[in-house]
């Protein structure tokens, strides 16, 4: 495991008018990233995503709790954990004057590379990012797009082991967002563990291998995005029919189905896996001559996990 | 060792953007140029209640006080660090290893290499309408008005830090600047205020600053202002320095 913790805690005092309370942001965040995967963070605004992060990246010192991030203890040795990691931070780190090229060899340079490897690594990272074209004008000049690669180019210039990103395709147009998976991809096949926190759904579908779903400051959930869907809900099976009656009465002891809903021409059958249920389903009213007017395989989607997890809505949240 | 070289790193990169964007050097000195313009002429008379003085002693009393007015406007260097802040540019130096004294020290040594590049050109343009001042005493001013800008830059950024937010830092430092300047007899000497004025004034340290410098200007190196002035800038810019350095290791930990 690249990154271990345990009961990591963070609260914070804010002040509304003249009383003063404590905010539980994150209260007892239990992890295990395994080495070069995406590991994605969803939950809604205020969940204690980012304050879990900046936790993990050395920005805020936790209350309480433990972390191993790359082989160095989070509490005991930050210098070594800011060595090994790098940060991209929600809302951008560069300087408008500054342009690209100098942004990155200043920041390699921080982490105490020399300056010539330093030039060398920012003009690489500038051809990883597609970004060489734009390399020496200045960052004010750069679109949305092109300055959240500058984003990325420098939390990995120093190749650490594992990189956080913070909602990393927040505010891209569709094509800059599509375009940004396609990196975040890329810093894995270059070996690197990846973690980033999003709100998106479809996102998390479809860039995590492994997510943890938060809700006010704990982890509800966590697992692949199949296994996830598949755990709370698995699949549901719904059959168009004349005989819906007749056809419920066929499931009730099959042992594939968990659970049978009716509707006035449509059955419903929540199976825990919908491509080996249907065969049978098929199998079964045949036998029993029911004629069917259609079929479908409904997955269910993150938003249902939530739901089920939560009893709210992360698109409403 | 890193620390030195980290330091160097900021250094160079504060140089850099500065150099880029060299307007800011010019609206530093306009304001002391306005002030040789247009107010120095008439305080040549005030000062000797109506006897025209010569000008060399009325720009060598006038210089200083511009020099000294120059270095205590280095305290806004706060804003800066604010709009670094919102950048990000901030957090992403905290991420990496890089010592959080050199970001700061970094900062403050570009603030005192523009401060001396203006403070030279002020001196330099002072020097048509009659100011006479021998090379030595005027680098032992620079020194003096260097260790002002460490002592005020560093505390701009432990203020702008602490602050994060530009409408908090404008009227606190206004209101603090005001009447610092006005008691550190910038304009003119506070031999001529009432005693009561004067001594409120030596509660001022920038009123030995000013003593300092113009004891300088005036050809008097031994003069007892200029160690005093020393002796009140140094022991005030180390504490600044540690101060400030450790705001901003905690709030940039």
């Amino acid at each position: 495991m690249i990154i271990e913790t345990s009961g990591l805690r963070k609260s914070f005092r804010s002040r509304a008018g003249r009383e003063s309370k404590t905010v539980e942001a994150v209260r007892g965040v239990d992890l295990s990233v395994a080495e070069g995967e995406i590991f994605g963070f969803l939950g809604p605004n205020g969940a204690g995503k980012t304050t879990t992060l900046r936790m993990l990246a050395t920005l805020l010192e936790p209350d309480g709790g433990t972390a191993v991030i790359a082989g160095a203890d989070l509490r005991k040795e930050p210098g070594e954990v800011r060595r090994r990691i790098g940060y991209v931070a929600q809302g951008g780190s560069t300087w408008d004057e500054s342009t690209g090229r100098e942004e990155l060899v200043l920041h390699a340079r921080m982490y105490g590379i020399g300056k010539a490897d330093a030039q060398r690594r920012a003009a690489e990272a500038l051809d990883t990012f597609e970004l060489a074209e734009y390399a020496d004008r200045r960052c004010k000049t750069y679109s949305g797009g092109q300055r959240r690669r500058v984003d990325i180019a420098l939390g990995i210039i120093h190749s650490p082991k594992v990189v956080f990103l913070d909602e990393p395709t927040t505010g891209l147009d569709p094509q800059s967002r599509a375009h940004m998976w396609g990196e975040v991809r890329k810093l894995r096949e270059m070996g690197m563990t990846v973690f980033l926190t999003t709100h998106y759904l479809d996102e998390a579908d479809a860039l995590c291998d492994r997510l943890a779903i938060m809700d006010n400051g704990q982890i509800v959930a966590e697992g692949t995005p199949a296994d996830l869907k598949q755990e709370v809900l698995g699949d549901v099976v719904s059959v168009n029919a004349r005989e819906v009656a007749k056809a419920a009465d066929l499931f009730d002891n099959a042992e594939y189905v968990r659970k049978v809903e009716t509707t006035e021409q449509s059955l419903r059958l929540y199976v825990e896996d919908g491509a080996s249920a249907i065969p049978h389903v098929l199998r079964t009213l045949d036998a029993e001559g029911v004629a069917i007017e259609g079929i479908e395989l409904h997955r269910p989607s993150l938003d249902d996990v939530f739901l089920a997890k939560t009893g709210r809505s992360l698109r409403e949240s | 060792m890193k620390f030195l070289r980290d330091t160097w790193l900021v250094f160079q990169r504060q140089m850099q953007l500065l150099l880029r964007n060299p307007v800011w050097v010019a609206v530093g000195i306009i304001q002391p140029l306005f002030y040789l313009l247009l107010f120095a002429p008439l305080m040549k008379k005030a000062l000797s209640g109506g006897q025209p003085i010569s000008d060399e002693l009325a720009y060598q009393i006038f210089v200083p006080g511009m020099l000294v007015m120059v270095a205590l406007f280095s305290a806004f260097s706060g804003f800066g660090i604010i709009a670094e802040l919102r950048a990000g540019v901030i957090e992403r130096n905290r991420v990496t290893p890089v010592s959080r004294v050199a970001l700061l020290l970094g900062r403050s040594l570009r603030d005192v290499v523009q401060l001396l590049f203006q403070a030279v050109l002020v001196t330099l343009l002072a020097v048509p309408f009659g100011l006479r001042v021998a090379v030595g005493d005027a680098l032992l001013a620079y020194l003096l008005i260097g260790l002002m800008t460490l002592l005020l830059s560093s505390t701009g950024y432990a203020l702008g830090l602490t602050l994060r937010s530009e409408d908090a830092m404008a009227p606190m430092l206004n209101t603090v600047i005001q009447p610092i300047m006005l008691l550190a007899g910038i304009f003119l000497p506070l031999t001529l205020a009432p005693a009561w004025l004067q001594n409120v004034a030596k509660a001022n340290p920038f009123k030995w600053a000013t003593d300092g410098v113009r004891a300088l200007f005036a050809g008097h190196p031994g003069d007892d202002a200029v160690w005093q002035a020393l002796a009140v800038l140094t022991p005030l810019t180390v504490l600044a320095l540690l101060i400030s350095s450790r705001t901003f290791a905690k709030s940039v930990r």
